[in-house]
Formats: C-alpha cells, sequence, structure tokens
C-alpha cells in the first residue's frame, strides 16, 4: 500500500537532515543550555545549603552567646561566693586576733601584777622585819638596864625554847 | 497563541473547500484525504498558491534536476519531461509513446518533495529557536529564564528529569541530546502538519522509519553485557528453550522500533484523515447545514490533534528513553524481564 511503503527519498532527507539537527543542536543548543541548567541549579543548591550552613551558624553562635553568659554568670557568683567567703574570713582573723591579743594582754598585766604583789609583799616582810628589828632594839635597849627584867626576858626565851 | 491557531484553521477549511469546488465533477473524499496526507512534488498552500518544488533524480548514476513545473502544462495537465514522467504521485522513466514505464531499475528519486521542504521549515525554525535559547542562557546565566526561554526550560528539565534520568538511571547524560532533539523535531513537525497547508511528515512512515532505526541503532550499540546476557541466556529461562527464546528476544529487538514506527505514524496520519473526513461530509451531504457541525467537530478534532502532538512526541520519547535504559540497566530485575509495554 502506498501509505505504509517508505520512500527512499525521504528516507534520504530525514536522515541527512535529521543527523544534521542531531549534530548542530546538540554542539551548539543542548550542550550550553544543559550546563547553564546545571550551573544553575548547583548555584542554587550552594546557595540554599549556604543559608542552611548559616542559620546553623547563628543558632550555634546565639548557644555559644548564651553559654558563655551562663558562665559569666556562674563565674560572678564563685567571685561574689569568694568574695564573701574573703571578708568572712578577714573578721573571723581579725577576731580571732584580738582575743588572742586580749588574752595575751591580760596574761601579761596578770603577771606584771603578780610580780608588782610579790615584789609589795617582800618590802612590806623587810618593812616589818626592819621594824621588828627596831623595835626589839629598843625594846632590849630599855629592858636591860633592868637587870630584873633582863632575867626575866631570858627566862622566857628559855622557856620557849622546846627540847 | 490559541487565537493565531484558530485563524489558521479557518484557512485550512477556506483552503479544502476551495480545492474541492476547483477539481469540478464528482467529489471523491478517498482521493482528497490521500492526496492531502501523502507526499508531492509540488507544495500547495491553497488554491492557485502552489510552490513547486525541485525533482532531484540519480539515472544509473546521472543526477537530473529540473522543477516539478515542468510536468505540468498551462492547463494542468500532466506531461512527460526530460523523459520522465509524473503517474499518481510517483516518477517513473515514460516510454516512447509518454506513458509511464514501471521498470524503475537504478532510478533514484531524491527530490526535495512537500514533506522535505516542511522537514527544511521545521529545522529552521528548531535552529532559531534553540539557537535563540542556548544565547539567552549564555546572556543571563545564572539568572531566572526569560521569553522563550522561559517556555522550554521547563519541557527541557522534564525531559531530563522525568524521562531520562527516571528511565535511563545515572547514565542519562549521554542520551540527552538525542531525547531532545526526537522530541522537539517530533512536535514541532506535528505541529506544523496541523498548519493549513502543512505536510503530514511525521505522519510518514519513511520518516519515523528513520527515527526509529536511530532509537534501534543507540540501543543495540549502548547494550552492556546484562542486555545481551538477557538475550541471549535469559536468566531463569532453561537451556533447552534456549532455541525458542533467542529467536524471540532477537525479534523483541526489532518489534520495540517497530512499534514506534507504526505509532508515530499511524497517530499522526489518522488525526489528519479525521480532520480531513469531517470536512468531507461537507461535499458528501452537499448541504450547507452540515457545514457547522462540520467545522464544530473539525475544530474539536484539531484541538485534540494538537495534545495528540505534543503526546505523541512526548511517547516516543519516553519509549526510546525506556529502551535506552534497559540497554545500560546494571543489575537484572526478574519480575520485569517482559513487562515492557508495547
Amino acid at each position: 500500500m502506498e501509505l505504509v511503503t517508505p520512500g527512499i527519498g525521504l528516507i534520504f532527507w530525514q536522515l541527512v537532515t535529521f543527523l544534521l539537527v542531531l549534530f548542530l543542536l546538540t554542539k551548539f543548543a543542548w550542550k550550553p543550555i544543559m550546563s547553564a541548567l546545571r550551573e544553575r541549579e548547583a548555584s542554587i543548591e550552594d546557595a540554599l545549603s549556604a543559608a542552611e550552613r548559616a542559620k546553623l551558624e547563628v543558632q550555634g553562635l546565639k548557644a555559644e552567646n548564651e553559654k558563655l553568659l551562663a558562665e559569666a554568670r556562674l563565674e560572678r557568683d564563685r567571685i561574689l561566693k569568694e568574695a564573701s567567703d574573703a571578708g568572712n574570713n578577714i573578721v573571723e582573723t581579725a577576731k580571732n586576733k584580738a582575743n588572742e591579743e586580749g588574752a595575751r594582754m591580760i596574761a601579761h598585766a596578770r603577771e606584771a601584777i603578780e610580780n608588782e604583789k610579790l615584789a609589795a609583799i617582800t618590802e612590806v616582810k623587810n618593812m616589818a622585819a626592819a621594824l621588828s628589828v627596831d623595835i626589839a632594839e629598843r625594846i632590849l635597849r630599855r629592858e636591860l638596864s633592868d637587870p630584873q627584867a633582863q632575867q626575866a626576858l631570858a627566862q622566857d626565851y628559855i622557856s620557849e625554847v622546846t627540847l | 497563541m490559541k487565537k493565531l491557531f484558530i485563524l489558521l484553521f479557518s484557512f485550512l477549511t477556506i483552503s479544502v473547500y476551495a480545492e474541492a469546488a476547483a477539481e469540478g465533477g464528482e467529489f471523491r473524499p478517498g482521493d482528497m484525504i490521500t492526496h492531502h496526507i501523502a507526499d508531492d512534488y509540488s507544495w500547495h498552500f491553497a488554491d492557485g498558491v502552489v510552490l513547486h518544488l525541485p525533482v532531484i533524480l540519480f539515472d544509473n548514476g546521472q543526477p537530473v534536476v529540473f522543477s516539478s513545473s515542468n510536468f505540468y502544462n498551462e492547463n494542468h495537465e500532466l506531461v512527460p519531461y526530460k523523459g520522465y514522467v509524473l503517474e499518481h504521485g510517483h516518477i517513473y522513466r515514460a516510454t516512447p509513446e509518454g506513458e509511464a514505464s514501471h521498470d524503475k531499475a537504478g532510478l533514484i528519486d531524491i527530490s526535495i518533495t512537500k514533506n522535505v521542504a516542511s522537514m527544511f521549515v521545521s529545522v529552521a525554525l528548531l535552529f532559531f529557536v534553540f539557537f535563540s535559547i542556548a544565547a539567552s542562557y549564555k546572556k543571563n546565566a545564572g539568572k531566572a529564564p526569560r521569553g522563550l526561554q522561559s517556555f522550554f526550560e521547563p519541557l527541557i528539565v522534564f525531559i531530563r528529569d522525568d524521562i531520562a534520568k527516571a528511565n535511563i538511571g545515572p547514565k542519562y547524560e549521554r542520551y540527552m541530546p538525542y531525547l531532545l532533539t526526537i522530541f522537539f523535531f517530533i512536535w514541532f513537525n506535528n505541529l506544523l502538519g496541523l498548519m493549513p497547508g502543512g505536510a503530514n511528515l511525521t505522519g510518514n512512515i519513511a520518516v519515523t522509519l528513520v527515527l526509529a532505526a536511530m532509537t534501534l541503532l543507540i540501543t543495540v550499540f549502548s547494550g552492556n553485557k546484562n542486555y545481551w546476557k538477557h538475550i541471549f541466556a535469559t536468566p531463569g529461562v532453561p537451556t533447552w528453550l534456549a532455541p525458542i527464546m533467542i529467536p524471540v528476544e532477537l525479534i523483541g529487538i526489532l518489534t520495540k522500533p517497530f512499534s514506534l514506527m507504526v505509532r508515530l505514524f499511524a497517530n499522526i496520519t489518522a488525526g489528519h484523515i479525521i480532520i480531513l473526513s469531517l470536512f468531507s461530509l461537507i461535499f458528501i451531504f452537499q448541504s450547507i447545514a452540515v457545514g457547522p457541525l462540520s467545522v464544530a467537530f473539525a475544530t474539536f478534532m484539531n484541538f485534540l490533534e494538537l495534545f495528540v502532538a505534543l503526546l505523541q512526541a512526548y511517547i516516543f520519547t519516553l519509549l526510546s528513553a525506556m529502551y535506552f535504559g534497559g540497554a545500560v540497566e546494571e543489575h537484572h530485575h526478574e519480575e520485569h524481564a517482559h513487562g515492557e509495554a508495547h
């Protein structure tokens, strides 16, 4: 049948033309178009992933900032605590020192008083001895002028001595 | 665009009407339709507007070139010229009596026929469209597409992503130029065929034969070990079945492109026949009352054909991609072995 009988002329022209079209379009249209599409898609892909990265980075920064803030807060608390501890320590030490000093001073004073007391007692003793000697001398001087009294005195002494 | 097509189709109506009237005598729809869908040595755009195309013959290796207008005398009657005669749309050597000699040995006819001329127009259009698109890709590199570029880009991306990548796999890149070329070649020619006075190029078996043969050759030459193993030693089939299986598989290689050839040819030719038949109804009934109905149906058919033009280009490209995919497929799937649609 006419319709389904391929004509040699048309086959020839179709083959030549189609191959030419295929070659020229491939070289001057499809290759540049496909590579342009690829490049554009790659650049869009890159831009998207860059945006994603930037987002993650911002999130990271934010987290870091928060971490820093939290750290700073902790640091502040620590410093405050340390300062108050140090203050307390100083006060405590000062108190202790004052107590010690007081005690030491009291002890010192006591010792001085004791010494003074001993000195005073010794002096009193000495003075009493001197006075006694003096009194005795005076009595003796007066008594010895009376032989009877001398006798009586000697008698007293002897009675006092117990054997 | 739509308005333009409607306008062009209205011209087609006028052209058919004019021709039927000019022929005079009895109207034979069969002859009219055959004449419209067949190839010709001159291009009738409308009655009286005829482009006589060059005839190129190789007679026993001797090139003979002349205008096809020489076959017609001033009364539009066929006459022999330089020892050749045109009969029923074919050129034969003339006998001394001026009759056609049916001995065609050594006579090769590669005339620029209506179909060839129409193909040249489509090629010019393809070059114009795609070279300008390529230029605009260079001009606004990395920017959003504009104008013609933005109309064709989705199609190109669709062919790449949904036809090539989906059916061929990672090696799709190699086949992209061919797939894009056949898609746009078929689509543009389908649309040109719908123009008034347009040639029925993609509805010509010679054209679809060449396109299908291309797909066949590319499939066969890109067939890997797996592909050939599937044909000569189909996995899972006992060896004693090989005398049956191998011929069947070999025939299968040919039936795939054969179906491509017939599908495109038949779809496009059928579309032309239906539209022309609908117009013929007016003349068969010889009633102007049938006119509006005929035109309404023909307009509907034209819109359907616009869709078919795109659909057939898509199917041809898709199936080609599937055959290439089968040829380069790396690992074998048992259940898909014979599942391909024809």
